[in-house]
């Protein structure tokens, strides 16, 4: 049995009494992983049905994009710093693990203030930190590269794969064929952007969206809150994350991204090209990006036969219904952002399958 | 000797190599099983004979809680504790670069003889080779160590049967962690402690237990989680462990949640994991109780017959979920 | 997307560089998108920034109003 308070519980017991068909959707690789490791998923009774979205800013970076990346470190006397979670996501032919372990210096970071102290340590290579992430991330790479041009640190450039959230979301509602009721949102790209953009979709396509926090608990009252809405037929835009989401976001940290990123179309792995919906330096930081200064070019996208991220990203197909679920693609040799991702939907059903004796 | 780093002579076979041998080694683990034979002649009592082998490459080499001499004689004592042996002799053989710090081989071969003395284990034979700056990461240590089985004591997978209990001796990833947080590019203070030491005296009590301990095994490389699937595959059982009975401290805790990582993949170089008969259970538990390296210890599950081969964590909420094996390199993420 | 781990800010330094605290763990980071905080107080860090202060009187388990909509559940 275990220790949870009695809100916990009663929290629960209001969403396993829950007779509606529901269907939700979270957009957040942390949430999807939040939510594995809370087990609620397997607590939901039938009729509420959690579809995780395309919310890994890791794993929707096309193959053509870590194609890119992967060209850039083959050249001589680049570091490439990075976070972690890049590693392992797999381009056409290869990923950064296998680069690395080729030869290429790729080092892992915590922050992109770290890659200032490798340009600053080795003045004779040229620095490139790998810019992931959406709006919770831009801001640390904004500054990062307002410091390092205040620096005039010569050796220092970015390669941007940033991308903003609220395209994706529109892409998703917009789909005719979508069947989600509810938006858990992500809390901490919501920490940034504030509430607007979720009004905004909220009014435009009539579906409630609350902003959710990482706890046990926080998920728990955003379903909650969603469950809620539903049922009274309300579409709003509601903050469950009040302790550290401000319904105006971080305005400091909006103009850091204003300052030095223009919006650009960008490639979702499994979505395709969303216009407005990727980060690129503004022409003041050009000479710090470091796809014009490496003259890296655009990668052709391969697209892989029978790759569904899709459709399973959207909810209109369960991960064995795609034909390379559990064959050519696993979580070792993964191939689309939903099995990229640890937790993500198809990575999630290959690991919870044996368990409980599905098909 | 004059020098005060390693040179490739000193690897030679020489008079520098002797040298060495002399003032570093033989000054810090004297014993008169250390004739300089090439090879050590033991008498062994009767019985079955365990032999284990390990390198250590890690870097850094002092770190706190120890240092990567300490490290290579717990490694090994800790692989003969978990197959029930008592570690009796030990082989180190060394690979240094050239330049390494004459001073930083001191202060490694002391913590190797401190260690081991501790233990009781002797040191009875050894090489040293050098190479070339830059084909090692200052030094690579390897320890081969051999101990005798009592009768009585059969620690292996396969005897590991539904119904039997789960113990961890402490807590979880405190190694992993104090070695990460030195990785350079992290910069962050912990006042984490490596946890790295020789359970040689648990070995002394769990061999009071015979038959009723069915296997144990330290949660080295990739923690808690990967032992717990290798027996699970090993044994064909299934296992079942609740997440707050698994003691980790609130440090660990909170670096590895700045970090992105998990407590129960990060490496534990002074702990095990024992399957033991449920009968026994709290029993060895109070005992464990009772040494100083073992206060922490809990019972965190058991073992069932299905899912057969698979690890299952209860989390906060009473739901059950797949403990997996680590997938890649277990890396600081944002995501 | 975000993990984002509370830490307490113990030091104000220069530069815009604040020493936070999460369970004994310290390290330095940006307060550059955070700039009125103050000492002593939590704020949320992700890849070494803090991106915002947390408001402590909103606690993680008090959702009043929701307290009562269970009430009648």
């Amino acid at each position: 049995m275990s220790e949870i308070s009695d809100y916990q519980q009663q929290l629960l017991h209001a969403i396993q009494t829950e007779k509606a068909s529901v269907t939700l959707m979270e957009v957040c690789g942390t949430h999807t992983m939040a939510i594995a490791k809370s087990g609620i998923r397997e607590l939901l009774p039938p009729n509420i049905k959690l579809l995780s979205g395309p919310g890994c800013p890791v794993c929707v970076t096309s193959q053509g994009d870590i194609d890119a990346v992967i060209e850039l470190v083959r050249q001589k006397d680049i570091i490439l710093v990075t976070f972690g979670d890049m590693m392992r996501v797999p381009g056409t032919y290869s990923s950064l693990q296998e680069e690395r372990s080729q030869g290429a210096d790729i080092r892992i970071a915590y922050s992109p203030l770290d890659a200032l102290r490798v340009a600053r340590e080795n003045a004779d290579k040229e620095i490139v930190f790998l810019g992931i992430g959406f709006e919770t991330t831009a801001p640390a790479i904004a500054v990062t590269l307002e410091q390092a041009r205040s620096e005039g640190l010569g050796n220092f450039s970015v390669f941007s794969l940033h991308k903003v959230v609220p395209p994706a979301l529109e892409l998703i509602f917009s789909d005719p064929d979508i069947n989600v009721d509810g938006l858990i949102c992500p809390g901490h790209v919501s920490v940034v952007i504030g509430v607007e953009p979720y009004e905004i979709l909220a009014q435009k396509h009539r579906k409630p969206c609350v902003i959710t926090g990482f706890e046990t608990l926080d998920i728990l009252e955003g379903i909650y809150m969603l469950l809620k809405q539903i049922k009274q037929g309300d579409a709003q835009a509601e903050i469950q994350y009040r302790r550290v989401v401000k319904r105006e976001g971080n305005l400091v940290a909006r103009q850091s991204i204003e300052k030095v990123f223009k919006p650009v179309a960008a490639r979702w792995r499994g979505l395709g090209v969303i216009p407005d919906s990727g980060l690129a330096l503004r022409e003041e930081f050009e000479h710090m990006d470091a796809r014009l200064k490496f003259n890296i070019p655009e990668m052709e996208e391969i697209p892989i036969k029978g790759c569904a991220c899709g459709e399973v990203l959207t909810g209109k197909i369960s991960p064995p219904e795609c034909l390379l679920f559990g064959r050519a693609c696993t979580p070792l040799k993964p191939v689309g952002p939903c099995m990229v991702s640890h937790e993500g939907s198809c990575a999630a059903y290959y690991r919870y399958t044996p368990a409980k004796g599905r098909g | 000797m004059k020098q005060e780093r390693i040179l490739m002579a000193h690897g030679s076979g020489g008079l520098m190599s002797q040298q060495l041998i002399d003032e570093i080694f033989k000054a810090a683990w004297n014993n008169e099983l250390m004739e300089m034979l090439d090879s050590a002649i033991l008498n062994l009592p009767a019985g079955r004979l365990a032999m284990s082998t390990d390198s250590f490459v890690i870097t850094p080499l002092f770190f706190p809680g120890g240092d990567i001499g300490k490290l290579s004689i717990c490694g090994t004592v800790n692989d003969l504790v978990a197959c029930g042996a008592k570690p009796l002799y030990m082989s180190t053989a060394f690979i240094i670069e050239e330049g390494f710090p004459l001073s930083d081989l001191r202060k490694i071969a002391e913590s190797m003889a401190v260690t081991a003395q501790e233990v009781g284990v002797k040191l009875v034979t050894g090489d040293t080779k050098v190479v070339e700056k830059g084909s090692a990461d200052g030094i690579f240590i390897n320890t081969t160590g051999i101990g005798i089985i009592p009768e009585g004591i059969n620690y292996r997978p396969q005897r590991v049967k539904p119904g039997d209990k789960i113990i961890v001796t402490g807590y979880m990833g405190d190694h992993g962690l104090a070695i990460m947080a030195q990785r350079e590019g992290l910069s962050f203070n912990t006042p984490a402690l490596s946890d790295c030491a020789p359970l040689y005296q648990l070995g002394q009590m769990t061999s009071q237990y015979g038959q009723a301990i069915k296997c144990m095994r330290d949660p080295t490389r990739g923690g808690l989680a990967t032992v717990l699937n290798e027996i699970a595959r090993q044994a064909g059982v299934g296992i079942r462990v609740k997440e707050s009975s698994i003691p980790v401290l609130e440090v660990i805790r909170g670096a590895c949640d700045m970090l992105g990582m998990d407590p129960l993949y990060m490496a534990n170089e002074g702990k095990m994991v024992i399957f033991t008969d449920a009968e026994k259970a709290d029993e060895i538990l109070a005992e464990l109780g009772k040494l100083s390296q073992t206060q922490n210890a809990a019972i965190i599950g058991e073992v069932y017959s299905d899912p057969a081969g698979m690890v299952l964590i209860e989390t906060e909420l009473g739901a059950e979920r797949i403990l997996g094996m680590l997938e890649g390199e277990h890396v600081p993420r944002i995501c | 997307m975000c993990l984002g781990v509370p830490a307490k800010v113990i030091e104000l330094m220069a530069n815009e560089v604040a020493r936070v605290d999460v369970n004994g763990n310290q390290t330095e980071i940006s307060v550059r998108l955070t700039p009125e905080v103050k000492i002593n107080e939590y704020v949320l860090v992700h890849a070494g920034f803090a991106m915002e202060i947390i408001d402590e009187s909103i606690a993680l388990e008090t959702m009043k109003y929701l307290e009562e909509l269970l009430q009648y559940e």
